[in-house]
C-alpha cells in the first residue's frame, strides 16, 4: 500500500462504478441460446470430444433435468431462465497458438485493460497463466517450463484429449454429476476450464493462474477446474474473474475440484470480482460456483478467497479430509455493497484421524447488501481427535444492510475439539476519529480498518493477489461511509 | 387411523365436553385447521432437521385421561420444591387437583386455564393476551385446538407476588399412551415480580407425551424469574413451546434443566418490544443413554438499547443426541443491542452427537452481538491432579462436570431449587457428594 497515493485512489474512484466493465468487440462463435440434449451434442462435438465424456456430459444432463432449482440460500433473486443463456461463446479466432504473437491483437488489448500483461507476468511475476474467456481457454502461458517438471497445466479440453485417463479417473469423483442443481448443469454444459496435474513428488515452482472472462452477452460460463496434486508435491492456483457491465443477469455457475492426495498441498486462492450490478442493483453475475477438495493421508488444502463482486453470490468451498493427519483451512473476505447478495462459507467433513481444520470468514456488507456466512463442520464417529477452529466476524457499515450467520456443528466424536466464535460490529466512531485527528480522511481510515479488519484472510493470499485484493476492497467500499 | 384422523375425531367429541359459544372455542376451530394444514413437522423442515418426531407420533394415543385417581401428598411431594411455601398449581393427568393444589385470588389471579377461558371476568385479559405469542405451527396449533387446562397467572400492577409459584403436571400412567395438552398463561403487569417453576412429571413407565404451550408477558419494568425441571422417567417425552414478550424494562430470566425424559425439545421464542429489556436464557442438560435434547432458541430484538444473554451447557454421554439452534435477530431500529450466546458441550462418549447451529441475523449496523459454540471434553491434565490428591477418578469427573454447568447455576436465585439441581446432577453423574465443597 506504500506507493498507493491519494491521487491514484481519486482516479480509482473515478471509474469505481466497475473499471473492467468494458466490452471488447471481438468476434465469437456463439451457439444458439437454449438447453437441451442437441446443445450438448453440439458442445461436445466442437471440442472433439470422445464418447465417454459425452456420455458423462448426457448422464449429468438427464441427471440435471429432474432437479429443482434450490432456494435454501438466504438470497433472493429472480431465478435465471437457463433457456435464455447460450451454452457456448468462444472467441472466434485460431483454435490455438503456438506464441503469443498469434494472439488476436484485440485480445490482446482486453488483458492489458485487465491489467494482465501476458508479456509483463511471463517475464516478472513467473505466473504460468490460463486464460478463458466466456467459455474458452484462449491463452496458456509457461507450458513448456512446466512440461519439463512434468507438470500438466491445460485448458481441460486439451486434457480431455491428451490425457483421457487422468480426466477419467478424477472427473466428477469429488462433485459427482449429481451433487446440486448447478453442478449438474455445470457437468452437462461445461465448454473448457483449467486442468492440472502435478506429478509425485514435484513442488511447482510457480503460481499457476487461471483468469476467467465473460465477454459475449447473453452467455453464461460454466467452466470446470480440476487439479490433481499426487503423492507428496505441491502447487499454488489462484483464480480470478471479471466480467463487462450489463444490464442482464448473466450466469456463472462453475466446479472446481481439487485432490491432494497422500502428502500432498494444494493451495487455492480466488480474487472474484465478476460485475456485481450497479448501484440501483441492475445487472451483474450470478455466481452459483461448487468448490471441493479431498485430502488424503497427510495432504493439505487451502482454500482462499476474496469475494468482491457478482450480484449474487452462492458458494462454499469445502474440504473432505478422508485421510488420516489431513489439513483443511477456509479464509475468506467476502465484501457486499449496494444490493449485492452472498452467502457463502465452507464445508469441513472430517472423516480420518486426527484431521484438523480452520475457518476464517470475514464478511463486510454495505448499502442495501445481505452477507451470510453459512458453514458445516461435521465430525465422524470416526475421526478422533479432530480439530476444528472457526471465526467469523462481521463488519455493517450503515443500517440499511445485513449481516447473517448459519454455522451448522455437526459432531459425533468425543475426542474431537470444536470451537467456533462469531462477531458482528461496525467501524467505531472513534476509529475513523483517531485517523482524522491524524490527517487520514474517513474515506481512507475505513480502507485503512477494513484491510486491517481483513488482514488475517488478505496474508493468506500470494503476493501479487494480495495488492489487488487490498485495491479491491477500497474500491468495493467506496461511497459506502454512513 | 393416522394421528391425523384420530386428532379429527377427538375434536368432535372434544365438542360435546366444553362450550362451544366462548372465544377460546372460536380459536379452537381456527387452530384445529390450521394444524389439518401443516401437521406434525417433518425432518426437512429446516427447524426440525436433527430431531425427528416419527416415533413420537406413531403411537396411539389417548387424548382425554379417564378422571382423577387417587394420587395423594405423599406420591408427589418428592417431586415438589417441599421446603418452602409455594402456591402450587398441581394436574393429574392433565386434569386440576384441587386437594393438592394451593391457589390464590386475592390480589393477583394463580388459577386455572379452564375457568379463565369460560368465565366472563377474565375474558379481557383471554382476548388480550390468550393465543397472541404462540408460533403458530402445527403443534402449537394441536395445543390450542385441545387446550382447556393449565395454569392462569395473571398479577397486576406493583405487585410483588411473595412466594414461588409451582405449576406441575403429573401423569400416573393410568392410560398406557397418553398425550396432554397443557396450555399456560402468564400475564404480569406494569412493575410487578413473580417466580414460576414448572415441571412436568409422570408417576409411571407408561408411554407419556406431553405438547405444552405457554405464553408469558411481562410489562413495563415487570420482573419474572421461571425454571424449568425437565426430569421426567425415560418413556416421557416433552415437546415445550414457550413465548415471551417484553416490554421497556422489564427483565425475563428463564432457566431450563433438562436431565430426563426420552425425547424432550424446547422452542424458546424471546420477543423484545421496548426498550432496556433484559433477556437471559439459561440452561444445563445432562443426558445419557438414547435420550435426546434439542434447544430452539430465539430472541428477537425489535427494539433499541437491549439486552439478551443465552448460556447453554451440555454433557452428553453414551448415544445421547443433543441439539442446539439458537438465532438472535435484531431488526434494523434495534441499535445498541448487546445479544450474547453462548453453547458449550462436552461428549462423554464416542457414541455420543452434538448438533449446534447457532445463528445470528443481524439488520442494524450499531450493535455488539458475538456467540461462541465449543464442543470438548474434560481437561485431562485437570483430571489427573485431582486424582493425584485422592479423588477417584468418578468424582473428579463429577466434580469437573459440576464446575462446567456451575455458571448457570450460579444466576438460579432460589436457593432451594438451586439445592435441587445440585443433587440431580450429582444423581445422574452417579456420585454422592454435595458440590457445596
Amino acid at each position: 500500500m506504500s506507493k498507493y497515493t491519494e491521487e491514484e485512489l481519486e482516479k480509482e474512484l473515478q471509474n469505481k462504478e466497475y473499471e473492467y466493465g468494458f466490452y471488447t468487440d471481438i468476434k465469437s462463435d456463439t451457439i444458439p441460446i437454449g438447453l437441451s440434449e442437441d446443445v450438448i451434442r453440439i458442445i461436445s462435438a466442437k471440442k472433439n470430444e470422445p464418447q465417454w465424456m459425452l456420455d458423462w456430459r448426457l448422464q449429468a444432463y438427464r441427471v440435471f433435468i429432474e432437479m429443482e432449482e434450490p432456494d435454501w440460500a438466504n438470497v433472493n433473486y429472480e431465478k435465471p431462465d437457463l433457456q435464455a443463456i447460450s451454452y457456448y461463446s468462444a472467441p472466434n479466432s485460431k483454435p490455438k497458438y503456438d506464441s503469443l504473437d498469434e494472439v488476436d491483437p484485440e485480445l490482446l488489448e482486453t488483458f492489458k485493460k485487465l491489467g494482465i500483461s501476458i508479456d509483463e507476468q511471463k517475464k516478472l511475476a513467473g505466473v504460468a497463466m490460463d486464460i478463458v474467456v466466456d467459455s474458452v481457454s484462449v491463452a496458456t502461458t509457461f507450458k513448456k517450463t512446466l512440461a519439463e517438471k512434468g507438470i500438466i497445466f491445460c485448458p481441460i479440453s486439451e486434457a480431455i484429449q491428451e490425457h483421457p485417463e487422468l480426466v477419467k479417473k478424477y472427473l466428477g469423483t469429488i462433485i459427482p454429476q449429481s451433487d446440486n442443481y448447478y453442478a449438474a448443469l455445470n457437468s452437462a454444459v461445461f465448454s473448457d476450464g483449467s486442468f492440472c496435474y502435478i506429478p509425485k513428488g514435484v513442488k511447482c515452482p510457480m503460481e499457476l493462474s487461471t483468469y476467467f472472462r465473460i465477454n459475449e452477452g447473453g452467455t453464461g460460463q460454466f467452466e470446470r477446474t480440476l487439479v490433481i496434486a499426487d503423492e507428496g508435491s505441491y502447487v499454488s492456483y489462484l483464480e480470478g474473474c471479471t466480467a463487462p457491465s450489463r444490464d442482464e443477469n448473466q450466469l456463472h455457475a462453475a466446479c472446481v475440484e481439487l485432490i491432494a492426495l497422500d502428502d500432498a498441498e494444494i493451495k487455492y486462492s480466488t480474487v472474484q470480482n465478476w460485475y456485481p450490478g450497479n448501484a440501483e442493483g441492475k445487472g451483474g453475475v450470478f455466481n452459483f460456483v461448487t468448490k471441493r477438495g479431498l485430502c488424503e493421508n497427510n495432504a493439505k488444502i487451502s482454500w482462499t478467497q476474496v469475494e468482491t463482486g457478482s450480484a449474487v453470490t452462492w458458494k462454499y468451498p469445502s474440504c473432505v479430509l478422508k485421510g488420516d493427519n489431513s489439513v483443511g483451512e477456509f479464509y475468506s473476505i467476502a465484501v457486499t455493497n449496494n444490493f449485492q447478495q452472498a452467502d457463502t462459507g465452507t464445508k469441513m467433513v472430517h472423516l480420518g484421524k486426527n484431521t484438523k481444520s480452520t475457518i476464517i470468514s470475514k464478511g463486510i456488507s454495505a448499502g442495501k447488501s445481505q452477507n451470510s456466512y453459512r458453514g458445516l463442520v461435521k465430525i465422524n464417529s470416526r475421526a478422533t481427535n479432530a480439530r476444528n477452529f472457526s471465526q467469523c466476524d462481521s463488519l455493517l457499515m450503515g443500517n440499511e444492510c445485513g449481516a447473517h450467520t448459519f454455522p451448522y456443528i455437526e459432531n459425533s466424536n468425543s475426542t474431537s475439539k470444536v470451537e467456533h466464535e462469531a462477531t458482528t460490529s461496525k467501524i467505531g466512531e472513534d476509529q475513523i476519529f483517531y485517523c482524522n485527528q491524524r490527517g487520514i480522511d474517513t474515506e481512507k481510515a475505513i480502507a485503512l480498518i477494513v484491510n486491517g479488519f481483513s488482514k488475517e484472510v488478505l496474508n493468506k493470499l500470494p503476493m501479487e493477489f494480495a495488492v489487488e485484493a487490498q485495491k479491491l476492497l477500497e474500491i468495493s467500499l467506496e461511497g459506502s461511509v454512513g | 387411523m393416522s394421528f391425523k384422523d384420530k386428532i379429527l375425531s377427538s375434536f368432535i367429541a372434544l365438542e360435546n365436553e366444553v362450550d362451544t359459544e366462548t372465544y377460546a372455542h372460536q380459536l379452537r376451530n381456527e387452530a384445529l385447521a390450521s394444524f389439518e394444514e401443516l401437521g406434525i413437522p417433518q425432518r426437512k423442515e429446516e427447524a426440525y432437521k436433527y430431531t425427528s418426531l416419527k416415533s413420537l407420533f406413531n403411537k396411539d394415543y389417548s387424548l382425554f385421561p379417564k378422571k382423577e385417581s387417587a394420587i395423594e401428598y405423599g406420591d408427589i411431594k418428592p417431586y415438589l420444591i417441599h421446603q418452602i411455601d409455594a402456591y402450587r398449581v398441581i394436574f393429574i393427568d392433565g386434569i386440576y387437583s384441587s386437594h393438592l393444589s394451593e391457589t390464590t385470588h386475592d390480589k393477583f389471579d394463580v388459577c386455572l386455564m379452564s375457568s379463565a377461558l369460560n368465565n366472563p371476568k377474565y375474558s379481557p385479559v383471554i382476548e388480550a393476551y390468550y393465543n397472541k405469542l404462540a408460533p403458530k405451527d402445527g403443534l402449537t396449533s394441536l395445543n390450542t385446538a385441545f387446550a382447556r387446562e393449565g395454569a392462569y397467572i395473571s398479577i397486576g400492577k406493583n405487585t410483588a407476588v411473595e412466594k414461588p409459584i409451582e405449576v406441575v403436571y403429573f401423569s400416573t400412567g393410568n392410560e398406557s399412551t397418553l398425550m396432554t395438552q397443557p396450555r399456560n398463561l402468564v400475564v404480569v403487569g406494569e412493575n410487578s415480580q413473580v417466580q414460576i417453576i414448572e415441571r412436568h412429571q409422570s408417576l409411571s413407565d407408561n408411554q407419556v407425551l406431553t405438547n405444552s404451550v405457554t405464553e408469558i408477558f411481562a410489562d413495563k419494568r415487570a420482573m419474572v424469574d421461571y425454571y424449568k425441571i425437565q426430569n421426567d422417567h425415560l418413556n416421557a417425552s416433552l415437546i415445550d413451546h414457550t413465548s415471551v414478550e417484553q416490554k421497556s424494562d422489564s427483565e425475563v430470566r428463564l432457566h431450563t434443566f433438562s436431565f430426563g425424559g426420552a425425547l424432550t425439545r424446547n422452542n424458546l421464542n424471546f420477543y423484545q418490544r421496548g426498550e432496556h429489556c433484559n433477556s437471559i436464557l439459561n440452561g444445563v442438560t445432562i443426558i445419557e443413554g438414547k435420550q435426546h435434547v434439542d434447544h430452539s432458541t430465539l430472541v428477537h430484538h425489535t427494539a433499541p438499547n437491549c439486552e439478551s444473554y443465552q448460556q447453554y451447557k451440555q454433557i452428553f454421554d453414551d448415544k445421547a443426541v443433543g441439539v442446539f439452534n439458537g438465532k438472535v435477530l435484531v431488526d434494523k431500529i434495534a441499535q445498541k443491542i448487546n445479544a450474547f450466546q453462548q453453547n458449550n458441550n462436552i461428549l462423554v462418549s464416542d457414541k455420543a452427537t452434538i448438533n449446534a447451529k447457532p445463528q445470528l441475523e443481524i439488520f442494524a449496523d450499531d450493535v455488539r452481538c458475538s456467540h461462541g459454540c465449543t464442543i470438548g471434553q474434560l481437561d485431562e491434565d485437570a483430571l489427573f491432579y485431582m486424582q493425584s490428591r485422592g479423588i477417584g477418578k468418578k468424582e473428579a469427573r463429577a466434580l469437573l462436570m459440576f464446575a462446567f454447568a456451575n455458571s448457570v447455576l450460579e444466576s438460579v436465585k432460589i436457593p432451594e431449587i438451586k439445592s435441587r439441581i445440585t443433587k440431580l446432577i450429582a444423581k445422574k453423574l452417579g456420585v454422592e457428594i454435595g458440590f457445596d465443597l
